[in-house]
Parts: C-alpha cells; sequence; structure tokens
C-alpha cells in the first residue's frame, strides 16, 4: 500500500537528508521529524574543529536554509523525545503524547560512552552535540593548565588536535598500544601516535583511567591513570565511543541488538526502517552485518532508508539492497586522514603511493585477494579513486598493481 | 544549472569526484578542478548528491 504520511525520529542529518529525499520522489504527503534537541538539523563535524576552535560562529553549520525549508514543507517538532513504540499497533509515544502513525522512519542517533561515576564532574565533558561542544567551549576559553583527552579515537584525537591548535597543554590517553590501533591496525596506528607526538600532545597508550580526582568545589583537578601515574587537569574530554539510542524500542516489537535491526535494504519491519549511527543492517558487499556511525552514510543511508520506506511492495516494486562502500574523513592538525572499506587489524597493509615517512601516503588493505579498504593521509584523489575500485570488486593483487 | 564550488570551504575531500568525475576532478595538487561547470539538467540528481555528501558544503546548483 501506498504510504499516507511518515514519521521520521531523529532530526539530525540522516533524518532530514531522508525527508529531502522523501520529498525528491515525490512524496507529497506529511512528513514530521521529531528531535530531542532544541536546535534545527546541524552539521557535526564542524564541532570538534572549527566550532570548538573558535573558527566558526554556530550560525554556520545550520544544515537547513530557511527559503529551503518552505519548499521541503516539513514539520519539525523539536525539544521532543520518542519514549516508545508498539510496533502492532504502529503507536509512537513522545514525552508529548502518543499518536498512531503511517511510515516510520527511526534515526536516533547514537550517545556518548561515558566513564562511570564522572557525569556529575564538573570540568568532565563528552563531545556529541551541540550544547556539548559550547560547553567544553566555555571551559576552554577560561584557560586551563592542562587538558586529559581519554580515548585517541577519531574524536579524541580530533579534540586534541583542535586544543594543541589553541595553545593548550593536551595529554591523550588511549588503553591500546596505539590510537586507532584496532581498526587501522598498529603500523598505521603508530603513524596517528607520531602525528599527535609531534604536534606536542602528552600521549600515554596501552593505559585506562582508573578515576578522576576532584577538587573541593567539585570539579576535576587530576587523572589517575592505570599505571600508577598522575595527570593535572582542569579539563578532561573523554571520547570512547557511542552507544546507539535504542532505548526507546526496547519494547517495541522491533528487534533490537547493538542498533535497530534491518534487512539488507534497511527495513526494520514493514512501513519502519532505520538509518544512520542507530541502523545495523547486513551489507552483502562485504559479508557482514555492520552499523556505521560515518557522517557519510547518515546521508546515504537515510535516502536509502526513506525510498526503501516508499516501495510499494503491493504493486510489485522490489526494494534495492543497501551495499555503500562506507567512507569518513578526520582532520588532525595539518593531516586529513581519509578510510573507505571495512578494513581489520590483521589485514595485509601495502602502501601504494607516497611513504610513511612524508605522512602522506595511500595505503591499501586486502583480505585474500579482495580489496577492502583503503586508507589515506592528505592523499584524497587517490582514496576516491580506490574506494570506486572496491565498489567495482576489483581484486587487491590488480588494485596494487594499478597506476593512478 | 550552473556548479559553483566555494573554494574558500572546499578541503578536497574528494567525495565529489567520485560521484561525478566527469564534473570533478582532484588533482595531485590536492586541489578540485570543474571540468564541467554546466552540467545538462537530467544530470541534476548526479549533481545534487555532490552537493549534499560534500563534507565542507562546498558545492552550490545555481539554476
Amino acid at each position: 500500500m501506498a504510504r499516507q504520511s511518515i514519521h521520521i525520529v531523529g532530526a539530525s542529518l540522516a533524518g532530514l537528508r531522508a525527508a529531502e529525499a522523501l520529498r525528491r520522489a515525490n512524496f507529497a504527503g506529511p512528513i514530521t521529524l521529531i528531535g530531542d534537541e532544541p536546535h534545527m538539523p546541524y552539521d557535526r563535524p564542524p564541532l570538534s574543529k572549527q566550532v570548538l576552535a573558535g573558527d566558526w560562529d554556530v550560525d554556520r553549520i545550520q544544515l537547513t536554509k530557511p527559503d529551503r525549508l518552505v519548499d521541503l514543507n516539513l514539520k519539525f517538532r523539536l525539544g521532543e523525545r520518542a519514549t516508545g513504540f508498539d510496533l502492532e499497533s504502529r503507536t509512537l509515544t513522545t514525552t508529548d503524547g502518543a499518536e498512531v502513525v503511517d511510515g516510520l522512519l527511526v534515526a536516533t542517533g547514537a550517545r556518548c560512552r561515558t566513564l562511570p561515576g564522572s557525569d556529575a564532574i564538573g570540568g568532565v565533558h563528552v563531545l556529541r552535540g551541540l550544547d556539548d561542544v559550547l560547553a567544553l567551549k566555555a571551559d576552554l576559553d577560561a584557560g586551563p593548565s592542562r587538558v586529559v583527552v581519554v580515548g585517541a579515537g577519531f574524536i579524541g584525537a580530533e579534540v586534541a588536535a583542535t586544543c594543541r591548535g589553541r595553545g593548550h597543554a593536551v595529554t591523550l590517553v588511549e588503553a591500546l598500544p596505539t590510537p586507532l590501533g584496532r581498526v587501522l591496525g598498529d603500523e598505521m596506528g603508530q603513524v596517528c601516535a607520531d602525528i599527535h607526538i609531534e604536534n606536542g600532545v602528552d600521549l600515554r597508550t596501552s593505559v585506562g583511567v582508573e578515576s578522576i580526582e576532584i577538587d573541593d568545589t567539585g570539579r576535576c583537578a587530576a587523572v589517575l591513570l592505570s599505571d600508577g601515574s598522575r595527570v593535572e587537569a582542569d579539563v578532561v574530554v573523554v571520547g570512547i565511543g557511542v552507544v546507539p539510542n535504542t532505548e526507546w524500542l526496547e519494547s517495541s516489537g522491533l528487534t533490537i541488538d547493538n542498533g535497530v535491526v534491518c534487512d539488507e535494504t534497511c527495513l526494520a519491519a514493514p512501513g519502519v526502517v532505520a538509518a544512520g549511527d542507530v541502523a545495523r543492517w547486513p551489507n552483502r558487499r562485504f559479508d557482514e552485518v555492520m552499523r556505521v556511525e560515518h557522517w557519510d552514510n547518515a546521508i546515504e543511508q537515510g535516502v536509502h532508508a526513506a525510498r526503501r520506506l516508499l516501495v510499494d511492495e503491493d504493486a510489485g516494486e522490489v526494494a534495492d539492497a543497501f551495499v555503500p562502500v562506507p567512507w569518513f574523513w578526520s582532520d588532525q592538525y595539518d593531516r586529513k586522514i581519509q578510510l573507505a572499506g571495512r578494513v581489520r587489524p590483521d589485514d595485509d597493509l601495502v602502501i601504494v603511493t607516497g611513504s610513511l615517512e612524508e605522512k602522506r601516503f595511500a595505503a591499501l588493505y586486502g583480505r585474500g585477494d579482495r580489496l577492502v579498504g583503503v586508507l589515506g593521509f592528505n592523499r584524497p584523489r587517490h582514496v576516491m579513486q580506490y574506494k570506486t575500485m572496491i565498489q567495482d570488486g576489483v581484486s587487491f593483487a590488480e588494485a596494487i598493481a594499478a597506476k593512478i | 544549472m550552473k556548479i559553483v564550488v566555494d573554494f574558500d570551504l572546499c578541503e578536497s575531500n574528494a567525495i565529489c569526484m567520485q560521484i561525478a568525475p566527469d564534473v570533478f576532478e582532484v588533482r595531485d595538487d590536492d586541489f578540485l578542478y570543474i571540468l564541467n561547470e554546466s552540467p545538462a539538467e537530467d544530470d541534476r540528481g548526479r549533481m545534487e548528491e555532490a552537493v549534499q555528501r560534500c563534507p565542507k558544503q562546498a558545492i552550490s546548483i545555481e539554476d
């Protein structure tokens, strides 16, 4: 049956791009976006970089232009949080009430993990949303003597880089032997480590956080590490990953397992799709059930899920599988790091252009005879050309031999 | 349809090049070059995708 109306829960990147895709596909019925933040959709990547650095005002990160919004004719319900859904009766419950919905697109994203017991300590931050970055920036503007960043993943690394750019002393704490080693492998992780060290970061690896010491005003004073060391800090930023926002769907009748479980077309149940950080689906291209937390995936999957919702199976229409090559970038210091594909630390690794010494290179990841990924440091052109090869199913050997 | 790139914003992420290599090219100097400033009207879907997926929101379409 053709869709009459669509509710999108989550008014950030995936939700907004989905809404736009619905209109592009000539869906003329009502579209409602429900978002728990009070803000209109904004772009998150600049938060840890330009906004935190103080280079950009927050109005520069708006994802919607007022004139464009009029054309789209979307109903935004902001500052309203979804609290439940019942698949059988199709009842959506929010902090503002309950209603029966027709098409539902779940794009509630993820939230930051926190260090147990640290939530109420002054000066301890996570970075996910606009309010987070404004609070962190206010603390940085006060001129801390040292910032400790816990977790050298992409957010932690970018925050460390931005804080160095602002002139703060930074200690970066990572539980694993190298930053990003779990994703990129230790050889590439060491390149990331070197970049931090060259830029004056006090990098501590293979070490965890035992506790945060507070002063008599309830603010953090120091971070105690598992190797017994103590690092004085008036600001702590915790970047230890995210968890998908699925609690509101626990008793919905949908399958929840580290995300909203979908089929390979992004369908979670009849008339229910999911997209972005919250969605978990089997990506046939990599023979892997995945949940992808990247900016680009929020767009691509938002668009795909929106189109999926409009597929009218009663009319014999067939839905496409969602088979992207995941891709992301991270800007740290003067390096643009990009990764395309789906890599594991034990994949084979070959540098195909540039060198580790100059920290400007492209490296290919292979598994058996398959090309599964490409990592670039300041090599955007190469990353995109190899990404296309991954998409085209080019073998590892062919990719290594290719002259590009 | 005219493709406009704000080169102050562009950081050569090259995602546009993957979507439309006949229109956008990032060269070895890491700069983006526009190969075709006026793609045909029936190419609008692909151009809109390039606009949306530019991480720096540096691409726009002037009608």
